[in-house]
């Protein structure tokens, strides 16, 4: 569109609607203690990763459960998987697991196998 | 939706909007960008309502766009509205019509912070008397003319020789009104029906017999916004705003769109071609675009005033199919002629032709 | 042997409750309601938390209670005037009756916030937005369904309508808001299995005994979601659907959810009959408009009229069990006042 020299901004918003939400699904029947996590942010706080890099394990959750998968593929390989976060969280949430349960469902999905 | 609910809103802002005498300031783009719109209001006020209204030559802009682009700093703005109040007094008036909303939106915020800030006001006066030597005081009255136009509907409606009901399938029209965010957003209590679920325009289009749609993205500005299109890098995000509006109205098959801001009429009607141009998506049934009009273009209409001197011809987006629906009788041929029938250059890229 | 008389205002939890441990402590009562029924809210209430025991067994506790001869209840009583001389009251009523006190128990209760002026959550203009004392009597009559009769599928409750809101004119928090939600989105999904409940929240304040549990519990056993942002503006879609705009907050990002119900989680107010007796008695009110206390520690009861007391809710937002307690409460410090007479 060079004649108009803007183009029209792609919302922010996270749209339920028409997210993709399988991946959360697959974790929940897998991890249910991935239920109780009330995103407090210990967990991000004792992250080896988190410290030294842009990388929240907190937010990554959260996204996983409203289904924008995007940017947790790009996140996921991130996680050293040191178990750092499993020490900490006070609702006792399997995190280390959900990751690696995260990167099992995106494998065995055909929409986001690599 | 339940219509008892909103009445209850309404009754609980409803606001003093003044008879008669009024002091009349201009929008400065409504005179370009919609040329008929302030002759009807003039018209409508002074030969068929019999009202007084008057307009002081020595009025200025309200400089409102380049305050809100942070160029006229607030003191200045403060003057110049001061100014404005000293002409009135000076011409004995005590009622000022306000054409444009972001004008009203700033007459509002003014008086409000003299009424917080009494320095302010002493500051203002001392500055207004230094540069022109003139003395004002506080109008009794503000009103904007759509609040004014709302105030006489009913007038209108007893002399309308169109009501707001498709001729051919004798439904009332499908109309989303929108309101400009100066409005009331800032201070409910300056608008009719508050800024939820605002009444000035609704309460027009109901008593001219059309149907308001209520959609969910109704609240949501049009992105005028003057510092983001001012640049144009920055109109993305202006364009984006009107594209979620439309894209939000575009299931309840609006059709018009009514508004009673110059900035918001503009965009929503000139966003439209753009786009369309962009990529091809058009928000009207059979890839027709919506007409967007003011509210004295509509009571015009509802008159029976020839559109074309109501000026619509000068819209992005053509009002053809509007008229079709209000059954009105047009020559499209005599859009673009002078008034002794001499042939103007038609526009090209006009859409809903 | 008669140890005073006592009147006390409000036939609600708080009132019974008192009026119950006066008399047998061997006060002769006078229990005024302005309604026709006694019970207050709790009559509106099914399942009380934390463990969603029945509330009518409490009702049924409180009516007991008040089967004595030493009470008597007069109903669709409203006051009209009050004289205070020497400590010894003298109470007119609207219906001309006078009735002489030697103390007072004022327990004159809350209302609900009055959602409709939240005009941008659209309660009484869309359909399918309720109150949270609305949901509670669906569960009543067990009927959930929306207004088109089907049943919905996705429901959504707003946490503090009407509290900590500058624009409701409330900024304190109601306490029993937060508690409420988790238990009706555990009972919704008792209910609806196949349907998904969200709440949107500020804060999640569960500060009550067995509070965190039930939280824990919605989450794990039923599987209700918690998004933390308060929702802005709600609409209605052109199928009838709610649409919410919230920031999520700990995702950083707004969000956009289609609704079928929606839910509104209304605060505590002090009564509008409280008020009326407020300026009767004169009495005083904090900031926050409930009957101010002379002491907010050792003398939560004591109001600033000496041998008026206050028991329960008009004093600041509390559930059925502090209610119950600061009741006896009052009752502890009449009979040590009425000793002292």
């Amino acid at each position: 569109m060079g004649k108009f020299g803007y183009t029209i901004s792609k919302g922010r918003q996270i749209d339920y609607e028409s997210n993709d939400r399988s991946v959360a699904e697959y974790i929940y029947d897998n991890e249910p203690s991935f239920r109780l996590c009330i995103e407090c942010g210990c967990c991000s706080a004792t992250c080896t990763t988190g410290n030294l890099t842009k990388f929240s394990l907190r937010e990554l959750q959260i996204l996983i459960k409203r289904g924008e998968n995007e940017h947790v593929q790009q996140n996921l390989k991130k996680c050293m998987l040191c178990g750092k976060c499993i020490l900490v969280c006070p609702r006792g949430v399997n995190t280390r697991n959900v990751v690696i349960l995260a990167k099992q469902a995106y494998q065995k999905s055909d929409n986001y196998a690599v | 939706m339940n219509i008892e609910g909103k009445k209850r809103i309404w009754s609980d802002y409803q606001k003093e909007i003044a008879d008669d005498h009024f002091f009349y300031v201009r929008s400065c783009i409504r005179q370009s960008f919609f040329p008929g719109s302030e002759q009807f209001f003039l018209n409508l006020m002074r030969n068929i309502l019999k009202k007084d209204v008057y307009e002081n030559p020595a009025h200025t802009t309200c400089t409102g766009i380049a305050y809100h682009s942070d160029i006229v700093p607030s003191a200045t703005i403060m003057t110049v509205i001061a100014r404005h109040f000293a002409l009135m007094k000076e011409s004995g008036y005590k009622n000022i019509a306000i054409s444009c909303v972001t004008s009203f939106g700033l007459y509002t915020e003014i008086l409000e912070t003299w009424k917080h800030f009494p320095k302010e006001l002493e500051k203002t006066r001392e500055y207004l008397f230094k540069a022109t030597g003139r003395e004002f005081d506080i109008p009794e009255n503000i009103a904007h003319t759509s609040d004014i136009i709302y105030k006489f509907r009913d007038e209108i409606a007893n002399k309308a020789k169109n009501t707001l009901v498709n001729k051919e399938t004798g439904e009332p029209l499908r109309i989303v009104e929108h309101i400009g965010c100066h409005y009331a957003k800032m201070f409910p209590k300056s608008g009719v029906g508050g800024a939820e679920f605002p009444n000035v325009l609704s309460g027009m289009v109901e008593a001219w017999g059309g149907k308001v749609i209520d959609y969910p993205e109704r609240r949501h500005c049009c992105g005028f916004g003057f510092r983001q299109y001012l640049v144009q890098a920055n109109r993305g995000y202006s364009v984006s705003n009107t594209e979620k509006k439309f894209s939000s109205m575009k299931p309840f098959m609006p059709d018009m769109v009514l508004t009673n801001c110059p900035g918001c009429t503009m965009f929503m009607d000139k966003w439209q071609y753009t786009i369309k141009e962009m990529g091809g998506v058009t928000y009207g049934a059979d890839g027709e675009s919506v007409p967007v009009l003011t509210y004295e273009e509509l009571a015009g209409l509802v008159l029976g005033d020839n559109p074309w001197d109501l000026g619509l011809q000068y819209h992005m987006v053509q009002s053809e199919p509007l008229l079709k629906k209000l059954g009105l009788e047009f020559d499209s041929t005599d859009k673009y002629k002078t008034k002794n029938g001499k042939q103007m250059p038609i526009p090209k890229n006009l859409i809903n032709v | 042997m008669m140890n005073g008389y006592v009147v006390v205002i409000g036939g609600g939890v708080a009132g019974m409750e008192a009026a119950g441990q006066l008399a047998e402590n061997g006060c002769l009562v006078t229990l005024l309601e302005k309604e026709d029924i006694t019970g207050g809210h709790l009559n509106n209430w099914h399942h009380l938390f934390p463990d969603r025991r029945n509330g009518n067994e409490v009702i049924e506790y409180l009516h007991k209670h008040i089967e004595h001869d030493n009470i008597t209840l007069l109903k669709n009583t409203i006051i009209d005037s009050v004289e205070n001389s020497r400590n010894k009251f003298i109470i007119k009523t609207t219906l001309g009756k006078e009735l002489n006190a030697d103390a007072i128990v004022v327990a004159t209760g809350f209302d609900l916030f009055r959602s409709e002026r939240k005009e941008e959550y659209g309660y009484g203009i869309y359909d399918n937005v309720l109150t949270s004392a609305d949901l509670e009597n669906r569960f009543g009559t067990s009927d959930l369904s929306l207004k088109n009769g089907e049943l919905p599928g996705r429901i959504g409750f707003v946490h503090c309508v009407g509290s900590r809101d500058e624009k409701a004119g409330n900024l304190y928090c109601s306490k029993l808001c937060c508690v409420t939600a988790v238990k009706q989105a555990i009972e919704l999904k008792e209910y609806l299995p196949e349907s998904n409940v969200f709440c949107f929240y500020m804060d999640m304040r569960m500060g009550g005994a067995l509070y965190e549990e039930l939280y824990m519990e919605s989450q794990e056993k039923y599987g209700v979601n918690f998004i933390r942002g308060k929702v802005s503006e709600v609409g209605e879609s052109f199928n009838n659907k709610l649409i919410v705009k919230v920031e999520d907050t700990l995702a950083g990002r707004p969000l956009k959810m289609e609704l079928d119900m929606l839910v509104l989680m209304a605060g505590m107010e002090i009564s509008e009959g409280s008020r009326k007796v407020g300026l009767a008695l004169n009495l005083k009110t904090g900031e926050n408009r409930f009957f101010a206390s002379i002491d907010n520690h050792y003398g939560s009861n004591r109001s600033n009229i000496k041998g008026v007391f206050y028991a329960g809710s008009c004093t600041a937002p509390m559930n059925i069990t502090e209610t119950i307690s600061h009741a006896r409460a009052a009752v502890s410090e009449v009979m040590n006042y009425l000793k002292k007479c």
